[in-house]
């Protein structure tokens, strides 16, 4: 039986915040910043984890065509959940119309518990639990004032719905990579997360997606020739690349998924809302090579083939660009105030 | 007193090793050492290892002990020495001394820092350690600021230019990219370096030594018994050191480091030599101008002439004094503790003839210079292939 996806939708909120206002007003090099990052998506005062987890499951929805009570998973991944205990997973399914019949959690790993959720929704449809499962990842991503990670921990969401009729992208294989390296961490209780700095580099980011790929590759006895489109996780513009040329993937091949550079890292969001680009563009009969990554660490590899039906249904959704594009910037102050870093007295 | 020499050398890669930490890298650079020297372990009788700070770094206080248990040579004495970036040749020294004192016949003399576990700001505060606490440190000084304002005094005093400054990092890269081990291997230009980030005006990220993982070992015995171990051992033809005050303000001058000049001036008497007779020399680059002003206290040249020297490529490998051959602290890195080691290996390796593509021809006299703080320490030694 084949699985694949059968509709999917991302959500990025308008707000811009440039990275180089970042920079000014922490006294960073703005040279140095423009190698990695240009701009990232900002969610504004009235927007979460859920409230784009459901903007982007509406799209997911309506590229599908389904009727939303026939969705019986959703899973949502993100490390930004509202609530430390009360699930984002069951607010979403009420929003969108899936209760009461399904089953919802919602998961965490740092930047791929959105990957983590398609793997789990995926396999309850290949064990014939369920036929249509609706996995997210969302975050409203959030980094230290004047840590690195400010100039792209960002808000954006993905939502793919997986089921066997309808497909337009069907999974090949899927292969994970997987060890305790602890290069980015958030404690209970702490508003920020805490990084290793260098060491998120090779031991961790690295390491994981170059083993992921090559694991994926040669389980399904593939080389990078076979694929058209690589979408490795970004979290700046230069990582996604560098693991590129490590591997031998032509440029031209990882590009078209690169979209930190306008949106910033939206962790969990990253990688769907990059797959989404690709799949915005891809051609049926083609292939892609999908790589995430989540620091703690691991990497969850997926290849698709794209199918016939893509044509016409990406025709009813929003595409990634018109989402990049459609932007306001603000400054500092108002970023500020959104993200909730200004703490008021009491 | 007796002469001493240098029989077995051995050496990790320097960079970063997220999998190995600091008892591994010592016992790697030793092992290295032993098997260089043709030795077995027993013959060790003494373990004197050079380390800053394993306790910020990485929690490990009692080096000592930590090495002689790593290695296996329980219960032979163990010393550690420190004296901030300058620990390594504190070591060799402490070795040297217990050789020709005629109380020991074979020493083995290390230095090892593992840096990488802390944050870039863990470690700038680490190493602040080594300047005046009270008086620079609290105060808000860094390492790169005490060398920028050395730099930018002598920028002021003797037109040295930053372009000149750069310059010294781009010969050590191009060293470097021909040392197996060290952490930088790819040729920079000065346009690079002036285009990096900058740190502490005028000092860009590149003129800034690395934070590095390394150790290095030496394998000391009598001069008179090296023979015995290898066709090729290297005299220790001068070991000397200098102390001036923590603090940079306390000093005469910002534009000279007065422990160089006493330690490399009793080095020159203890060896017979003068400057000119030195055919290569690893010295202290932790930043640009400690090079350059290095150049000046060493008597490569005259005071304030350090950067027509560079400019003049006279300390490019095959001129007339080639300095930093391994790529120095800037290219083949600076874990701090090993440095002063780290110097000696590549200055035997030289006099040995065994530097590859780095060999510098008929090099007889090499000199190593290793500062701790901005010069609060210096200990200089001089080897020869000759007795």
């Amino acid at each position: 039986m084949a699985v694949g996806v059968v509709g999917y939708g991302v959500y990025i909120p308008r707000y811009r915040i440039r990275a180089q206002d970042i920079a000014k007003l922490w006294g960073s090099d703005e040279k140095r910043l423009k190698s990695l990052v240009g701009e990232k998506a900002v969610a504004g005062l009235d927007e979460d984890t859920v409230s784009m987890a459901v903007e982007a499951s509406l799209n997911a929805i309506r590229m599908a065509g389904i009727d939303p009570e026939k969705i019986e998973a959703v899973f949502v991944g993100s490390e930004s959940h509202p609530y430390a205990v009360k699930p984002t997973a069951s607010i979403v399914a009420e929003a969108i119309g899936a209760t009461p019949n399904l089953t919802a959690v919602d998961m965490e790993f740092a930047c791929k518990a959105g990957t983590a959720a398609w793997q789990n929704v995926i396999a309850l449809i290949e064990a014939k639990r369920i036929s249509y499962g609706l996995a997210i990842g969302s975050d409203t991503a959030q980094g230290r004032p004047g840590d690195e990670l400010e100039y792209t921990a960002a808000s954006g969401a993905g939502a793919y719905i997986f089921g066997s009729d309808g497909i337009i992208a069907e999974l090949i294989d899927m292969y994970s990579y997987t060890t305790d390296t602890p290069d980015f961490w958030r404690r209970e209780g702490e508003d920020y997360p805490r990084h290793g700095g260098r060491f998120t580099g090779i031991p961790a980011y690295f390491t994981h997606v170059i083993s992921a790929t090559k694991g994926l590759l040669e389980k399904t006895n593939t080389t990078i020739d076979d694929y058209d489109y690589f979408v490795f996780h970004q979290p700046n513009y230069k990582f996604p690349l560098k693991a590129a040329s490590m591997l031998g993937i032509d440029k031209k091949k990882i590009v078209p998924s690169i979209v930190v550079d306008k949106i910033g890292n939206t962790y969990s969001g990253n990688v769907p809302i990059g797959f989404a680009k690709v799949l915005d563009i891809a051609k049926p009969g083609q292939k892609v090579l999908v790589t995430s990554f989540g620091s703690g660490a691991g990497s969850d590899s997926f290849s698709f083939i794209i199918k016939e039906e893509i044509v016409e249904k990406r025709k009813k959704i929003k595409r990634v660009d018109e989402f990049v594009n459609d932007k306001v910037y603000i400054d500092y102050a108002t970023y500020a105030k959104f993200r909730k870093k200004i703490k008021l007295g009491r | 007193m007796k002469d001493v020499a240098i029989v077995g050398i051995g050496i990790t890669k320097f960079g970063e090793h997220w999998d190995k930490g600091i008892k591994e890298l010592a016992v790697e650079s030793g092992v290295k050492a032993v098997e260089d020297a043709g030795i077995s372990g027993e013959e060790i009788e003494l373990i004197v290892g050079g380390n800053m700070s394993g306790g910020l770094f990485t929690g490990q206080e009692h080096i000592g002990a930590m090495l002689a248990d790593a290695l296996g040579l329980n219960p032979i004495p163990a010393i550690r020495t420190e004296a901030a970036c300058a620990s390594g040749s504190l070591a060799l020294r402490v070795g040297y001394l217990a050789i020709a004192s005629g109380r020991y016949e074979c020493v083995a003399v290390g230095g090892v820092e593992k840096m990488t576990d802390l944050t870039t700001g863990q470690v700038t505060a680490t190493l602040a350690g080594a300047m005046d606490r009270e008086n620079e440190a609290y105060f808000g000084l860094t390492f790169p600021g005490v060398f920028a304002l050395m730099a930018r005094r002598h920028m002021y005093e003797f037109k040295t230019k930053q372009e000149q400054l750069a310059m010294i990092a781009v010969k050590n890269h191009r060293n470097g990219a021909k040392n197996e081990i060290a952490h930088f291997r790819n040729e920079i230009t000065v346009e690079d370096v002036l285009n990096s980030p900058l740190v502490a005006d005028p000092l860009h990220l590149l003129d800034c030594s690395p934070i590095s993982d390394g150790a290095a070992t030496v394998i000391l015995v009598p001069a008179e018994r090296a023979k015995k171990y290898t066709d090729t051992p290297i005299y220790i033809k001068a070991s000397t050191q200098a102390s001036d005050t923590l603090a940079l303000f306390d000093r005469a001058s910002l534009t000279r480091i007065d422990a160089t000049i006493n330690a490399v001036r009793k080095a020159y008497k203890q060896a017979k030599i003068t400057a000119k007779d030195v055919n290569v020399a690893e010295v202290h680059d932790c930043f640009t101008i400690a090079e350059l002003i290095a150049y000046e206290d060493l008597g490569f040249c005259k005071k304030g002439e350090g950067g027509k020297l560079i400019e003049n490529g006279e300390t490019e490998s095959g001129a007339k004094i080639p300095v930093n051959t391994s790529g120095g602290l800037k290219a083949k890195a600076h874990p701090v503790g090993a440095t002063g080691i780290a110097e000696i290996v590549e200055l035997v390796k030289q006099l040995r003839n065994e530097a590859g593509k780095r060999q510098v021809s008929n090099a007889t006299i090499g000199l190593a210079h290793n500062i701790g703080g901005s010069g609060a320490t210096v200990c200089i030694h001089i080897l020869s292939n000759k007795r």
